[in-house]
């Protein structure tokens, strides 16, 4: 403990003394600021003794850990000390930072004084403290005496603190603010949230519009039970009966979920739009009316269908091979028929796969961004809302707040209620033991019922996809069929003169948006395998409501969590808006808990005795996760990576609020495309990172597939 | 000392449930002590307090005179061997047992080095290059030893090393295990619910009930002079009679239905009390004689080596067991029954009734 405590002071120190203590203006890691150290760039010892004196706070936690490291006579008082001294300084380094702002100061201190947003050395010095903490926190006998564990529940903490919570209660107090900074209150925020503006329902008396709440409820429960009926329907067939072509299939299920917003519902335009293709052909034809139904919520509705019925498929498909052949079989030797074993056994058993499915698509309905914004027309649902209330001719913010906590009681009240529904049932099915049973095949009219469900519906995925390939090399979609690049020439133009330039307009987003998931990803799923860790392996005070914490961000809708983001991180005490690095925070807490759940899952097939051979063979902790725990997840931690990159280039309902003009992502260029209107460009550049990512995908399975894969088979201590 | 281990008051609670009352005990350096009871009572628990898994809720906790109550598994000079063996399924054989030497920095020639005379020890020579899943059940089980001992800890952990092997096998495993513990001198606690196995390699036995002690000594003290019924009962089999005791001190004398014995032992109290007698310490014959008990066989089994009798007394259902030398008896038989008075054992009678 010793040791690592004092090496924890020294980096702390050596943050405090060395580093610049506030942001630089061009970024840590152009070392720009080595030559500006003795200006703006100095540290935080440098400008306490400056004109800062503020800034000497933080050195008190170091010094009540230093005493404690130096004087204390065992290891109880040690521990005390510096559990004490890392309290202290972190307290006293919030409160600074939260007290004396970037124009103004609060709670009456420090009249008159602002300072920048906190940089690599406050990052430093924090890290400092809090180790020093959870290492105090160790030696009090705490996580079996691990140092490793404590802090690494102390970061995941801090972290989750400062990019879930601390943002989320920007939100919370602008939703409660009243007029005139007269303080929070009741008295304005309940008016305001059960405006019947916002929950009218009119729409379903034929009186008028449906206000935005009701209309995103309304859209997320039809979402749901669609893409839960329709991905039942695919896992039925893929288990439960001889389809020829389940390969295809597959391809199709998987193709939505690296599809870029947008593209489903540009293709729907540009087939069903009043100008479509299908409308055409439909009026020229027979005469019929051509309408602008597309634009409105059945619009939006066949297009979250198609893009969320894949999420669906792969969580049903896994609880639905799950569920044991050899219960099946118990119910057939009881002399059920194929439609009662299926209807009183295996359906019931599927039970949390369906509830899960349903709670997806619930949230990922509501949340969705991009699908309302192209086809919403006069629908308005809470996402678009949001936006508009943030970045729309009059800015709104207490509007944009009220409104995301609308949204975000709508994502946690289908949390909650999955969970009631589901209870404390028991329906593990696997056991664990070899199960060699077969699966009971569908009776004759479900089987089908799914196919008649199913396959037209994978037709109609299979034709639109073959039409983003077409609409990409055409000159104007619907008007001019001339075969022409020209697309991908202003996208992804190259001139080879005098070296290579990217002259195409979209490979500044492109390069950024690669760069960037490429950071997050592995981000993503480090923390989120050791979260995972943390909850399967561990044992610690407050575990229930650390796992709560972290799986909350996956309720936050992304839009609420951008707006969250853009009101705690656009001024001191952390200033972050403009930069890559929010971008990256934003996509590691957004993807976080699919690690989490992907880790725990993977984790919980490893037998624990693995671990504890390892530690009571005298490795500790970060050795057994590296050289035990790790090389047997090769399948999970694939998954994470592949899913966090995928979801980072994809991504656009948080991204939208935090690009800028450095930092621009590919979907955010793509909205821009189509909202001039430019849909041939948006096309074409949506097909590219399709490309992108699968070759991404391929590549991630050779590397960390091939190695581990084949090794990890047999899970079991033996 | 090096190698002892010591618990002084140890508690430990999982939130509302006691895992473990109380307790105290004391392993002797160079011993092999076996925790022995029904499943539930404790003796994971205890092992694993031992190996730094768990952490005490009270007491403390000394290896080698040493107090390790709040240090953690890693810095603890404990191996231990796991029920499923816990191979690391990644590594090769000799990856495995050079696993704890690798991770403590040890150069790569000694770790190789040190795991193959490992290996050599449990008589795995040659099996270095393969996983442990191409070796048999057994041949992991010594695998997972010969990874425990390379440390050379101060204390060996076992816990139920054999329950994953059949029968045959485990006779000669533990063998094994017992004479390796013995070249070595090592310390080792072994937890086992079979107390056959316990009486055949331990030194002393700890018997555990409801998260505590019920009674420790030699495999011969418990066998020979049990402290309760529940003892007597666990180590080999026993006939537990509940009787009256009729006169108190350094000779005892009891009543049972109606019949009056004195007995070579002491006891302290005159009231209620149970007589032991193990099913071979019966003797059975057609003929009545003074103090013995009229019976009918319910049941009998021939094993070979020996007959099995479920007997029907006036004092309640006996077993015995007799040579298949001696006269045989048929279900149905009328038989009387005696035993020593020497072999008689008396234990408190049952509480809580
Ligand atoms: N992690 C835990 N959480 C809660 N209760 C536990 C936990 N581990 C053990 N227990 C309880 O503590 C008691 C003792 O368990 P322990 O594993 O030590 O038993 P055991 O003697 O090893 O039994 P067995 O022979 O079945 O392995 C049991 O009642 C058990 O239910
Ligand atoms: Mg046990």
């Amino acid at each position: 403990m010793r040791r690592t405590a004092g090496l924890w002071l020294l980096i702390g120190l050596a943050g405090y003394a060395l580093l610049p203590w506030y942001m630089v203006a061009e970024g840590f890691w152009s070392f720009g600021w080595l030559a500006e150290l003795g200006g703006e760039a100095r540290s935080g010892l440098l400008w306490s003794l400056a004109a800062r004196p503020w800034l000497w706070l933080p050195l008190a936690g170091f010094a009540v850990a230093g005493a404690a490291l130096l004087a204390a006579r065992d290891q109880l008082a040690t521990a005390r000390g510096l559990v004490a001294g890392g309290v202290l300084g972190l307290v006293l380094m919030a409160a600074q930072g939260l007290a004396i702002l970037g124009n103004r100061t609060r709670f009456g201190l420090f009249e008159g004084e602002t300072q920048p947003g906190m940089g690599a050395g406050a990052l430093v010095v924090a890290a400092g403290l809090l180790f020093l903490l959870t290492t105090g926190i160790s030696g009090l006998g705490r996580g079996r005496g691990d140092a490793f564990i404590t802090g690494l529940v102390g970061a995941i903490v801090a972290l989750v603190g400062i990019f879930v919570f601390y943002p989320m209660s920007f939100i919370l107090i602008r939703a409660f603010e009243l007029r005139d900074g007269a303080g929070l209150g009741l008295s304005e925020f309940l008016p305001r949230f059960l405006a019947p503006e916002i929950w009218s329902a009119a729409c379903l008396t034929g009186l008028g519009n449906c206000g935005a709440a009701m209309n995103s409820l309304l859209l997320g429960l039809s979402t749901a039970t669609g893409t839960t009926l329709l991905g039942l329907a695919f896992a039925l067939i893929f288990t439960r009966t001889a389809f020829p072509a389940k390969r295809l299939l597959r391809v199709l299920t998987i193709l939505p979920i690296i599809t870029p917003p947008f593209v489903i519902g540009l293709v729907l335009i540009l087939l069903f739009g009043r100008s479509g293709t299908i409308t055409e052909f439909f009026s020229d034809a027979f005469g019929w009316e051509k309408t602008r139904w597309l634009y409105g919520f059945w619009g939006v509705w066949l297009a979250q269908m198609l893009s969320f019925t894949p999420i669906a498929f792969l969580v049903l498909i896994g609880v639905v091979e799950g569920v044991s052949p050899s219960m099946e079989e118990a119910s057939q030797t009881l002399d059920a028929n194929r439609w009662q074993t299926f209807r009183y056994i295996s359906l019931p058993l599927m039970r949390p796969g369906l509830a899960n499915a349903f709670l997806l698509g619930f949230i990922e309905s509501v949340a969705d961004f991009g699908n309302p914004l192209v086809l919403g027309g006069n629908f308005n649902v809470l996402s678009t809302e949001i936006y508009f209330a943030i970045v729309g001719t009059v800015a709104d913010p207490a509007k944009a707040a009220i409104l995301s906590m609308i949204l975000l009681s709508l994502t946690l009240g289908a949390f909650v209620a999955q969970r009631t529904w589901l209870g404390r049932k028991n329906y593990a099915t696997v056991t664990g033991k070899a199960d060699s049973g077969q699966h009971a095949a569908l009776n004759p009219g479900l089987r089908w019922t799914c196919y008649l469900v199913a396959l037209p519906w994978a037709a109609f995925t299979l034709v639109l996809y073959v039409l983003i390939v077409f609409g990409s090399f055409v000159k104007l979609w619907g008007y001019d069929h001339t075969i022409t690049l020209e697309h991908y020439k202003r996208a992804f133009g190259i001139v080879v003169r005098n070296g290579v330039h990217f002259t195409g307009a979209a490979w500044d987003s492109y390069f950024t948006t690669l760069t960037i998931a490429a950071i997050a990803a592995p981000l993503t799923a480090a923390v989120g395998l050791a979260t995972a860790y943390l909850l399967v392996r561990q044992k610690f005070a407050g575990k229930d409501a650390f796992e709560f914490s972290t799986m909350l961000s996956f309720a936050i809708p992304g839009t609420v969590i951008g707006v969250a983001y853009v009101m705690a991180f656009n001024f001191p005490p952390i200033e972050l808006t403009g930069t890559g690095l929010i971008l990256i925070v934003v996509f590691i807490f957004r993807n976080m808990p699919v690690g989490v759940r992907g880790g725990i899952a993977a984790m919980s097939q490893l037998d624990k005795s693995l671990d504890e051979a390892s530690i009571t063979l005298g490795a500790n902790s970060a050795t057994t996760l590296r050289r035990v725990i790790l090389p047997l997840m090769g399948p999970a931690i694939l998954a994470a990576l592949t899913y966090s990159f995928v979801r980072a280039i994809t991504s656009v309902s948080a991204v939208i609020f935090l690009v800028s003009a450095r930092y621009n992502m590919a979907t955010s260029f793509i909205v821009g495309r189509v909202e001039n209107g430019e849909y041939g460009i948006a096309i074409a550049y949506a097909a590219v990172l399709i490309v992108t990512m699968l070759a991404a995908i391929l590549a991630l399975q050779l590397v960390i597939g091939r190695r581990t894969l084949r090794r990890a088979d047999r899970l079991e201590a033996h | 000392m090096k190698g002892s281990v010591r618990f002084e008051n140890v508690t430990k609670r999982f939130g509302e449930v006691v895992a473990l009352k109380p307790l105290s005990l004391d392993i002797a350096p160079g011993t092999l002590c076996t925790l022995l009871g029904p499943s539930g009572c404790g003796k994971t628990t205890t092992l694993r307090l031992i190996a730094g898994l768990e952490s005490a809720s009270e007491g403390r906790i000394l290896i080698g005179g040493q107090d390790v109550t709040h240090l953690s598994a890693t810095y603890r000079r404990v191996s231990m061997v796991f029920q499923s063996y816990a191979l690391f399924p990644h590594m090769t054989v000799l990856e495995n047992v050079g696993y704890g030497l690798a991770v403590k920095g040890t150069p790569k020639a000694e770790v190789r080095d040190r795991a193959e005379a490992g290996l050599d020890l449990v008589g795995l020579k040659g099996f270095g290059a393969r996983l442990p899943s191409e070796l048999s059940g057994g041949q992991q089980q010594r695998v997972a030893v010969a990874r425990a001992i390379v440390l050379e800890p101060e204390v060996l952990l076992l816990d139920e090393p054999l329950s994953n092997l059949d029968a045959k096998l485990r006779r000669h495993v533990r063998e094994e295990i017992r004479q390796i513990q013995q070249r070595l001198g090592l310390t080792a606690v072994y937890v086992t619910h079979d107390q056959e196995e316990a009486m055949a390699v331990s030194d002393r036995i700890i018997v555990m009930k409801n998260a505590e002690i019920a009674q420790e000594g030699t495999p011969e003290d418990l066998y020979d002079r049990p402290a309760s019924a529940f003892i007597a009962d666990f180590i080999g089999d026993a006939n537990v009679i509940p009787v009256e005791v009729a006169k108190a001190g350094p000779e005892a004398e009891i009543r049972l239905l109606d019949r009056t014995y004195a007995l070579p032992l002491a006891w302290p109290a005159t009231g209620p009390a149970q007589l032991v007698l193990r099913p071979h310490q019966l003797r059975l014959s057609r003929d009545a004689g003074d103090g013995m008990l009229p019976a009918e066989v319910s049941y009998a089994a021939w094993l070979g080596n020996s007959v099995q009798y479920t007997l029907t007394t006036p004092a309640g259902s006996l077993f015995a067991i007799a040579s298949p030398q001696s006269e045989g008896f048929r279900k149905g038989d009328s038989l009387h029954v005696a035993f020593r008075a020497t072999d008689a054992r008396l234990v408190p009678a049952a509480s809580g009734r």
